[in-house]
């Protein structure tokens, strides 16, 4: 019951996640869309664990958080750069990558 | 059938230091490390590491020597009673104390390490230590200021321990380590100076030399294992390489003549080699090039006296192999009684004081050897125990010369003469020293010479008695040309308190074309005030070890004084290895508590002892019987008539020549044809070099060089070339077919299917991260579909 609602919660912060990452064009809200995504494991991770018993969960729970700050900082340092050359951060603009 | 059954139980007792004699080489290897290490940032270099370690060997040494004069006292009390009834022709059989542990093993055959302790052994530790110690407080002085005074430190000490192991080695695996180090620190304290290419040369003439004659020792330990090494596993349960099986093998009975022969000979070999006998003898006098203590300590007990110790020690060996028992020549003997003449020969158209010296040895060694050779065991190995200490003290007398009166210089005739004044304690010392090497009642060298000489004759060599007399009598003649011209005359040169110009002093005695006649280059600016003073005395660091030695060189003869009855034959009480027959239990066992079985006489059996006749089966023999010559005034007086003609002749001839410039004498072998070229040969010093280095070297090693050179263009670069052209030719089908065709075909196909592919995804490539990110996702739910159908 009460995991199933950390579930559906979960679920939902997913696919807000989702659409942020697809639909932004700013860059930061699209990092920040990520960060919910990775909240949104987390907050299974934990749904689980309390489920099951074990700490298991909780442990990689405190490792996802732990690479998210990570994954922050470098998406961060990345978005100032590209600001600094490009005085812009909408990533449509952004198509060097184009093959 | 056992010739005798056990009568008595003779407990024989043991001890502390007795059975921690290992400890003895141990403690100057640790010093080694511990100078090597810590040595540059000690207070005093490194050098108080291997002088304290040098005394502490002496110390366990003194006292594995008293508790063993008690252990053989103690058997020989008990036993007494037996040899009273006739059981015994000799002493009782008292063990050695062997303990060996294993080092490693290969093949099933092991190796082991440990120590075979009996009274040759600690003659052997206690005059090495003893030397060691003096010569390193005598080093302290001497090499003060020196450039590599802790590298000095470090080889002279583990030069040290490599004798001390060999000495105690019980098996030919640690006696070859121990003769293989003392190798490798002569070459590193001979070209201490290396810097002048003259020491450089003289270091690596005495390594391949003495590497010559170790060939010798590698080959017949070799003969000895393989032949020995059943017999001794299967009746003491060692291998073939232990010192004491190999020992009782050799009197056995059962061994084969012709290994014992040629292991003989090989392992002689290697004694001509290290202890420098003719005709190996010419890496000796270069050695000179070394530092002085380096000297000291190589002639008097270390390095050439292994030589020496290695046929005292297998004397078994060398008894059945060379047929020493019988009276004809052997090899031993021949090249013993060689050497002595030849090298004292030499000794009379040096002009550097160390080289009389080193020729001295040589001749000494000569001796040694000679004695070995005819049976006179106990007489050489006496011989070596006092030749260590007026040896030594006459090389540090040199050494204190040079420091202190002679401004470096080893010349005798442009830089020496009338320094006895001067010096008084080290001319003192120096003459007591030389008195003692000559022969002279009652010192040292008397006892231990006249008594090789006399058992030389006793055992029927009746030429090679000749030859040890005429020995005796150059001895005392070149002996006293060098005192006279070191101590006596007028002064020359830096003795007469010239300056050598700083710079030309290196080049200005180098009249003997090859070596240098100068010690002390690393320390020359250090003891730039010698110069100024003039000569003078030395500090007490080099004056004391020079008293110490001089009076034992005075009472060191009464350790074996045979004029004075039995009693006072101490060294054959206690050095001498019992030649009785031995039962194989009582033998192998050792360590404390031990007991040996003294055999019950029986009516005229075995009274021959041990070489004449085979042991009986569950019977060893350790030592062949030697006879003793019973000492005899009238025998003693020829010789010491000799000495004393030797003596005199040679200081009248000196006063006429150096210092009257009698006209007669002065210039005489430029006028007379035959002593011209007696002076020639002498100062080539009988070709012996040229011989090596032109001739053998030249026919050795340039053909091989030449044969070497047409195998490389004929043989070698024919095989080469034609593998070459083959190769080539497989190359070029391989390339027409293989490569160009499958390979190639290979390369171009993937990288047309790669284009194809490219082509086909490169839409997807649109450079929008966000359309990245739906493919993404996309691709992640389709994974989870596929994981949900699964699954369910």
């Amino acid at each position: 019951m009460l995991t199933t609602q950390f579930l559906l919660l979960g679920a939902v912060l997913f696919c807000i996640g989702i659409y942020g990452v697809l639909a932004r064009k700013n860059a930061v809200m699209v990092l920040m869309s990520i960060e919910l995504i990775l909240n949104s494991v987390n907050l299974n991770l934990l749904a689980f664990s309390v489920r099951n018993g074990s700490v298991d969960g909780n442990t990689f729970a405190l490792y996802i958080i732990a690479i998210a700050a990570a994954e922050v900082g470098v998406g961060l340092a990345m978005v100032l750069l590209i600001y600094r050359n490009r005085r812009t951060i909408a990533l449509d603009e952004l198509s060097e990558m184009k093959g | 059938m056992f010739a005798a059954e056990a009568a008595a139980e003779v407990h024989a007792s043991t001890g502390w230091f007795l059975e921690h004699a290992w400890l003895i080489p141990i403690i100057p290897a640790v010093a080694f490390a511990l100078i090597i290490f810590f040595g540059k940032r000690m207070p005093m270099k490194g050098s108080e590491f291997g002088v304290a370690s040098m005394f502490a060997s002496l110390v366990l040494a003194v006292g594995a020597a008293w508790q063993w004069i008690q252990r053989v006292d103690g058997a020989s009390s008990v036993a007494h009673s037996a040899v009273e009834e006739g059981a015994y022709h000799s002493a009782p059989f008292v063990g050695p104390i062997i303990r060996e542990w294993t080092w490693w093993q290969s093949g099933g055959v092991e190796f082991g390490i440990g120590q075979h302790i009996d009274g040759l052994a600690l003659t052997l530790l206690v005059v090495v230590a003893f030397i060691s110690s003096l010569v390193q407080v005598y080093s302290l002085e001497y090499l003060r200021g020196d450039r590599r005074y802790t590298h000095f430190f470090a080889a002279l000490t583990l030069f040290s321990a490599g004798m001390l192991g060999m000495v105690l080695a019980p098996n030919m695996v640690q006696l070859i380590l121990g003769w293989e180090i003392m190798g490798l620190c002569s070459f590193l304290l001979i070209g201490h100076w290396w810097e002048e290419e003259a020491n450089s040369r003289a270091a690596l003439k005495a390594f391949f030399t003495v590497r010559v004659g170790d060939v010798g020792l590698l080959v017949g330990t070799g003969i000895l294992f393989f032949s020995a090494n059943s017999w001794t596993q299967e009746n003491l349960g060692v291998s073939g390489f232990n010192i004491s099986g190999l020992s009782a093998w050799a009197m056995s009975g059962a061994a084969s003549q012709s290994a014992l022969t040629w292991g003989a000979v090989a392992l002689f070999v290697a004694c001509i080699g290290k202890s420098g006998q003719f005709p190996l003898h010419t890496w000796l006098p270069d050695a000179m090039a070394g530092p002085t203590p380096v000297s000291s300590l190589l002639h008097s007990s270390t390095m050439v006296v292994a030589g020496v110790f290695l046929v005292g020690r297998l004397y078994p060996v060398f008894w059945e192999g060379m047929k020493i028992g019988d009276t004809n020549i052997n090899f031993i003997v021949l090249i013993g009684g060689i050497t002595i003449v030849i090298a004292a020969l030499l000794a009379f158209v040096q002009h550097d004081i160390k080289k009389v010296l080193a020729y001295s040895t040589v001749s000494q060694l000569g001796y040694m050897m000679l004695g070995l050779g005819a049976g006179a065991w106990i007489a050489a190995i006496f011989h070596i125990f006092t030749h260590a200490f007026f040896k030594a003290c006459l090389f540090l007398a040199a050494g204190s010369v040079s420091h202190s009166g002679s401004h470096h210089s080893f010349d005798m005739k442009k830089d020496m003469g009338g320094l006895a004044k001067k010096m008084p304690i080290t001319a003192t010392t120096w003459i007591i020293s030389t008195l003692a090497l000559a022969g002279v009642f009652p010192l040292a060298g008397f006892f231990s010479k006249d008594e090789i000489i006399d058992n030389v004759g006793h055992n029927g060599y009746n030429a090679f008695m000749i030859v040890g007399l005429s020995g005796a009598f150059l001895t005392a003649a070149y002996m006293t040309r060098a005192t006279y011209l070191t101590f006596f005359g007028e002064s020359r040169g830096a003795a007469a308190g010239e300056h050598h110009d700083q710079d030309g002093a290196h080049a200005v005695h180098d009249d003997h074309g090859a070596h240098a006649v100068h010690d002390d280059h690393g320390a020359h600016a250090a003891h730039d005030d010698h110069g100024a003073k003039g000569p003078h005395e030395s500090p007490k660091l080099i004056t004391v070890p020079l008293m110490i030695l001089a009076a034992l060189a005075v009472v060191a003869g009464l350790a074996n004084a045979t004029p004075f009855g039995s009693n006072w034959e101490r060294f054959k009480k206690y050095v001498e290895p019992s030649s009785e027959y031995v039962m194989v239990e009582s033998a192998s066992a050792s360590g404390p508590g031990e007991s040996i079985v003294v055999p019950a006489a029986e009516e005229g059996a075995k009274k021959e002892g041990c070489a004449t006749v085979a042991p009986d089966e569950g019977m060893v023999c350790y030592f062949p019987t030697v006879s003793h010559a019973k000492f005899k005034w009238s025998k003693a007086a020829l010789s010491l008539v000799i000495v004393a003609l030797g003596l005199v002749s040679s200081w009248l001839f000196c006063i006429q020549y150096y210092t009257r410039r009698d006209r007669r004498l002065v210039g005489l072998t430029e006028r007379n044809t035959v002593l011209r070229g007696g002076y020639k040969v002498l100062w080539n010093k009988y070709y012996l070099d040229a011989l090596y280095e032109t001739v053998i070297v030249r026919a050795v090693a340039y053909p091989i060089s030449r044969a070497a050179y047409w195998l490389n263009q004929n043989v070698l670069d024919g095989i080469v070339n034609t593998v070459g052209k083959v190769a080539r030719r497989v190359a070029g089908w391989v390339y027409r077919n293989i490569d160009q065709r499958v390979v190639d075909g290979a390369v171009n196909g993937s990288g047309a299917a790669a284009r194809g592919s490219g082509g086909v995804l490169r839409p997807v490539q649109s450079g929008k991260v966000n359309q990245y990110g739906a493919l993404l996702f996309a691709a992640a739910a389709i994974g989870a579909l596929i994981l949900v159908i699964i699954n369910t």
